[in-house]
């Protein structure tokens, strides 16, 4: 069975500095969890997105596309990324979610209904 | 054998032994649905069969036959994915025969079916659904009840029940929510106890003189269930807990309300109050601390059992309440626990000393019983004219009627 946990969390513009210590260390605990998905068989996809600033909507109305700026919702919390996973239920992916290395912020775990390229 | 007879053990199959075969197939079939669906089929062949035929010596073990064959059936005429979970059904069922289950069925909580049965109550109340939906399913699955019993019970069309029962089942089949067991259910547990409280408060606060025979109680049937986990949970402490809370406060149940009018505590009839409950519940209470595993049910049990066992209200230990009630809010936080504190301040410390602890407290503006304590409190301490505003405040607030007519009284005895 295949999941989606998208994180939304309170986006901040001062995360740890690329070069830093705090980055490697930063870098080093997702580096590690992507690395505990692959291992247990649990990775399917996963991306982190740019800041939510960046996003842009194409609405669609009887047909006609009209493109405004995003993003989606003007709230505090934003989609920060996603990660598609592959667990025996749900109570396995909610302690992968539960897992994931931030300290505050929502996790939405979801069943992928249907997806065309998947191997099964 | 005549129809009551008759009546009578159909009601208590659907009520024991529905739920005992339904976590049987659930587990079996890895397939609430077709579980449940099997269970409901067998049911109405018990009813058509046992008029005919009688009682049979072994109900759950007839039911379990019955639905075994039911599902079965289902699975055949529904042919489509039916392969590899046919399969699996005759994979499990080879390994215990029939006849094994149905032994299984009778040796009652030891073993394997108890298994069963828990992951059904934690399935039904797993933290991934909703209040509604896990007080509507425990009653449904673990409890047996029908459709039309739990929407009576909520006081809602049973249209809205059945849907509300129906997405609970479409969530659990389509996120894959198992029937499993955690490796600590304690966390689960708490779940469980929560969503039992729930119900029997809904009962307990619901509860009008003049409901009829008919209806079921909530809250007996909150207390029905509670001893069933407590006996699946090999008595967890939290659970007996929760146990005993109940069983004090039904103890006292017939004396909180007379004719249409609340009564509160100290002016209840302590000559009414069930003796044999409060025995039961102190028992209770005692097996629970005995495993020294503290919790917010256990602690509210034992305020209750102050209460219980005080012949009369001038007994009341309130300084060890008072230090329960720190206990309580320590453990949960909760606004309505430190309202409660207040009062047991108040009861040890004077009136003054519980306005303060009630100053203190925030969150509590909407709350009708928030401001009810300030109106006596403040009565207490000769302040009248707080005391009639604060009722005003109460009386603008509370919904129900009981509760109403008696501030109402209160608010003319200041005038």
């Amino acid at each position: 069975m295949e999941y989606m946990i998208t994180n939304r969390s309170i986006e901040t513009d001062d995360g740890p500095e690329p070069g830093t210590p705090e980055f490697g260390e930063f870098m080093g605990r997702w580096m590690a969890y992507n690395q505990m998905l692959i291992d247990g068989g649990h990775w399917v996809a996963g991306a982190s997105l740019a800041p939510s600033a960046s996003a842009t909507l194409v609405k669609k109305a009887g047909g006609a596309s009209s493109i405004v700026d995003g993003p989606y919702a003007e709230t505090k919390e934003q989609i920060g990324g996603f990660y598609l996973i592959e667990a025996k239920d749900l109570d396995e992916a909610l302690e992968l979610a539960a897992a994931m290395p931030i300290d505050d912020g929502t996790l939405e775990v979801r069943p992928v209904a249907f997806r065309p390229d998947a191997e099964d | 054998m005549g129809e009551i007879e008759i009546d009578r053990a159909l009601t208590e199959l659907a009520r024991d032994g529905g739920p005992r075969v339904l976590a049987l197939l659930a587990q079996r079939f890895g397939d609430l649905d077709l579980a449940d669906d099997a269970v409901q089929d067998a049911l109405v062949d018990a009813t058509r069969t046992w008029a005919r035929d009688g009682v049979p010596r072994n109900p759950t073990g007839w039911l379990h036959a019955a639905a075994r064959r039911r599902a079965i059936d289902r699975l055949r005429r529904d042919r489509v994915a039916v392969d590899h979970r046919e399969q699996l059904a005759h994979r499990t069922e080879t390994a215990r025969s029939p006849a094994d289950a149905g032994r299984d069925l009778l040796a009652d909580d030891s073993g394997g079916p108890a298994d069963e049965r828990l992951r059904l109550v934690l399935l039904c109340c797993h933290p991934a659904l909703g209040p509604e939906a896990q007080t509507a399913l425990t009653l449904r699955l673990v409890g047996g009840l029908s459709t039309a019993e739990i929407a009576a019970a909520f006081l809602v069309p049973e249209a809205t029940l059945a849907q509300r029962i129906s997405r609970a089942k479409r969530k659990i089949r389509d996120a894959k929510i198992p029937m499993s067991m955690p490796a600590d259910p304690s966390g689960r547990l708490d779940v469980v106890v929560e969503v039992l409280y729930l119900l029997f408060n809904e009962g307990y606060l619901s509860r009008s003189g003049d409901s009829g025979p008919v209806r079921i109680d909530l809250a007996d049937e909150a207390i029905r269930l509670t001893r069933v986990v407590a006996k699946l949970s090999d008595g967890a402490p939290e659970v007996l807990g929760l146990l005993a809370l109940e069983l004090f406060q039904q103890a006292r149940a017939t004396t909180r309300v007379d004719g249409d009018e609340l009564v509160l505590l100290d002016e209840q009839d302590r000559s009414r109050w069930l003796p044999d409950l409060i025995a039961e519940a102190n028992g209770h209470l005692r097996e629970a601390m005995e495993a020294m595993a503290p919790g917010p049910h256990q602690v509210q049990a034992a305020i209750a059992a102050h209460h219980a066992n005080a012949r009369v209200p001038q007994d009341t230990d309130w300084s060890t309440i008072l230090r329960l009630y720190d206990q309580l809010v320590a453990m949960t936080g909760s606004p309505v626990a430190r309202l409660n504190r207040a009062v047991a301040v108040a009861m040890a410390e004077g009136p003054d000393a519980g306005l303060a602890a009630l100053d203190a407290i925030d969150g509590l503006d909407d709350y009708h019983l928030a401001w009810a304590t300030r109106a006596e409190l403040a009565r207490r301490a000769g302040d009248i004219d707080v005391a009639r505003s604060s009722l005003d405040r109460a009386l603008a607030l509370v919904v129900a009627p009981a509760e109403r007519r008696h501030l109402e009284r209160r608010r003319s005895l200041l005038d």
